[in-house]
């Protein structure tokens, strides 16, 4: 049985079309526009020439970042974050919520430590405690002030966890009886079963870390300590003129121009552009599996 | 580093011995077999806990900072307790009933909106039938959800620079005085609130999408051979499908009535809107850190949290009771 399709319909499905690509390419322009501009040169950008597609196309503000110390040390600095923050997180996340998964009747205290967890989402004690706290446990200045305060991600454990609990006991149950424990279950059966959900957490966390920048901004003293994100705060956001002394405002005129600053933001994007159509086909599917519960 | 990290560490070593001598006790007797079952379930858990407990628990009793008159130098409970007379300064505070208003007004904004664009474009996305273009403009639209506001709000602070920007050209050709909406009272709330939902509405729409997957296509077929047509198949098909989705959501949300969004708007503002746009966050944050007033940025950030908490707790009571969600 065939419906016919009606003009009002017709125009109704090509102006969505039109609508929705319209939008993806709202998503996409201020990107483009930004890399248009950190390859055309300093005074097409300051002429407003440039929208699309460099004007007098160059690298040299590429050039003169990538020789620039600060840039290179505070990538170095979120690269060291991001690989020991994420190898921490993403082993929280897993030792958390394989014990959270279970049922009360095989783990009598999964109330108590899921009310435990719980209550850090519910309630906080603010940034100038939390600050405290962290300038008391001697983290401050070291890389651990940036991956050891947020080494459980909590959400990250909650959406492991109802993915966990998705999983068919038979399978662990069977495991249990051939004599293999919770550590063997947890490698052998549940990691190679939840990778789509992993996969997730890992895109979470990675960008998370790579993003990160207020930590950097009141756990770090010294710029020279400071991670990438945290960098470009200072040189793209806070290259306001009114902020700065005498010397930084010489040091950094040239790193307030317009296609060095596109430039660093494009930089600053380009990891994430590049993992995300990896991880984008499972995050879908993770969220979803981790947020709706049947 | 490392003697820092096993610094870290030792001092919780106490808790475990407690806990591991009296699971040891039960080992030895015969009948504890559920008991040996459990305890490497503990073990797992034990890192997370002792994590939770420094950096989420001690900065909870850090709160009686709030009441004190503090010197770092004295530690969290060495200093003068003054009872309420941070919270006192509070109220005196000749712009705290603005920076509330501010927080409260650019939230519900964005609350409100970032329920119905992507819920519409959901709606909308459920009616492209090539495959290729839905996936190519979901991938799209998920991708600024990903980009820190460091990026956005540089890439924000040159589109919409009245001199050079993009948007003050396209307004100058079509004649209109280019706008200065980063620094002018009147637009800033509402930069924040747009920019916020092109950053999240594309993310927002997977759950939505999700929810409209899950609605039973012989609702639809039903639907064709009583007659009809597309308008009242989502009328009375896939919103009513969506409704529980729909309802999880808006009441998640309330938990978020004071966070405007911290990292946006810590980027984006200047001293020129304060006026507009500061928020109860970026008062802490200027209070705390750079004026190092701890007693009063703990007090108003004490009373945000309390306030927070009770309406999250509403919020997942009545997650809970409409929509049956529990997030353990």
């Amino acid at each position: 049985m065939k419906q016919r399709i009606s003009l009002g319909r017709n125009i109704f499905i090509v102006s969505n079309y039109i609508f929705l690509i319209f939008l993806s390419f709202l998503c996409l322009f201020p990107l483009i526009h930004v890399l248009a501009i950190s390859f055309s040169s300093s005074s097409a950008a300051a002429s407003g020439l440039v929208k699309l597609w460099p004007v007098d196309f160059q690298i040299s503000s590429y050039q003169y970042i990538l020789n620039k110390p600060e840039f290179i040390q505070s990538v170095l600095v979120t690269l060291k974050r991001v690989a020991l923050g994420f190898t921490i997180n993403l082993l929280m996340s897993v030792l958390c919520a394989y014990p959270l998964s279970k049922e009360r009747s095989s783990f009598r205290y999964r109330t108590i430590y899921a009310w435990y967890f719980i209550i850090t989402i519910l309630f906080g004690g603010g940034l100038i405690p939390w600050y405290l706290t962290v300038s008391e446990t001697g983290l401050i200045d070291t890389i651990w002030a940036l991956v050891i305060p947020g080494a459980v991600p909590v959400f990250n454990v909650i959406l492991l966890l109802n993915f966990f609990r998705g999983l068919p006991k038979e399978i662990e149950e069977s495991a249990f009886m051939d004599g293999a424990g919770h550590w063997r279950v947890l490698w052998l059966m549940y990691i190679p079963l939840s990778l789509p959900s992993l996969a997730t957490i890992s895109l979470f966390t990675l960008v998370g870390h790579w993003n990160s920048w207020f930590d950097g901004l009141i756990l770090m003293n010294f710029p020279d300590k400071y991670p990438l994100s945290t960098y470009l705060q200072l040189v793209i956001i806070n290259s306001d003129p009114m902020k700065m002394s005498a010397g930084d405002i010489y040091k950094y005129a040239e790193i307030s121009d317009r296609t060095t600053r596109a430039a660093q933001i494009f930089l600053g994007a380009l990891p994430i552009l590049l993992v995300y159509p990896f991880l984008q086909k499972y995050f879908v599917k993770g969220i979803v599996l981790g947020s709706i519960k049947g | 580093m490392q003697k820092r990290e096993g610094g870290f560490t030792s001092p919780p070593d106490r808790f475990c011995n407690r806990q591991g001598g009296e699971e040891i006790l039960h080992f030895i007797k015969p009948r504890s077999s559920k008991r040996l079952r459990e305890f490497p379930l503990h073990i797992m858990l034990l890192p997370g806990v002792l994590i939770l407990f420094v950096y989420s628990y001690i900065p909870m009793a850090g709160i009686s900072i709030a009441f004190q008159n503090f010197y770092p130098t004295n530690g969290l409970f060495g200093s003068d307790w003054i009872g309420l007379k941070n919270f006192r300064y509070v109220m005196q505070m000749p712009d705290i009933a603005e920076v509330l208003w501010n927080t409260i007004y650019i939230a519900t904004m964005k609350i409100i909106a970032g329920q119905i664009v992507p819920l519409s474009i959901a709606l909308l996305l459920n009616e492209l039938k090539n495959q290729l273009v839905k996936r190519g403009v979901q991938t799209l639209i998920y991708l600024p959800h990903f980009l820190s506001w460091i990026l956005l709000g540089g890439i924000l602070i040159d589109i919409l620079s009245p001199s050079e920007g993009i948007i003050a050209q396209i307004l100058r050709t079509i004649g209109i005085e280019p706008i200065f909406f980063l620094g002018s009272n009147q637009w800033f709330p509402y930069v924040m609130v747009a920019s916020d939902v092109w950053k999240e509405f594309g993310f927002g729409t997977i759950i939505y999408l999700a929810a409209i997957t899950g609605i039973n296509p012989t609702l639809y077929e039903a639907a064709i051979m009583d007659g009809a047509n597309h308008w009242r198949q989502t009328w009375h098909i896939t919103l009513p499908g969506m409704l529980p989705i729909i309802v999880l959501m808006a009441t998640l949300s309330l938990g978020n009535v004071l966070n405007a969004g911290f990292d946006q708007i810590f980027n984006l503002y200047s001293p020129a809107v304060y006026q507009t746009g500061d928020i109860l966050d970026t008062v802490v944050y200027r209070m705390g850190l750079i004026d190092a007033q701890f007693g009063v940025a703990t007090a108003i950030g004490l009373l945000k949290s309390v306030v927070s908490t009770i309406l999250i707790s509403i919020s997942y009571y009545l997650a809970y009771r409409l929509a049956n969600y529990r997030i353990f």
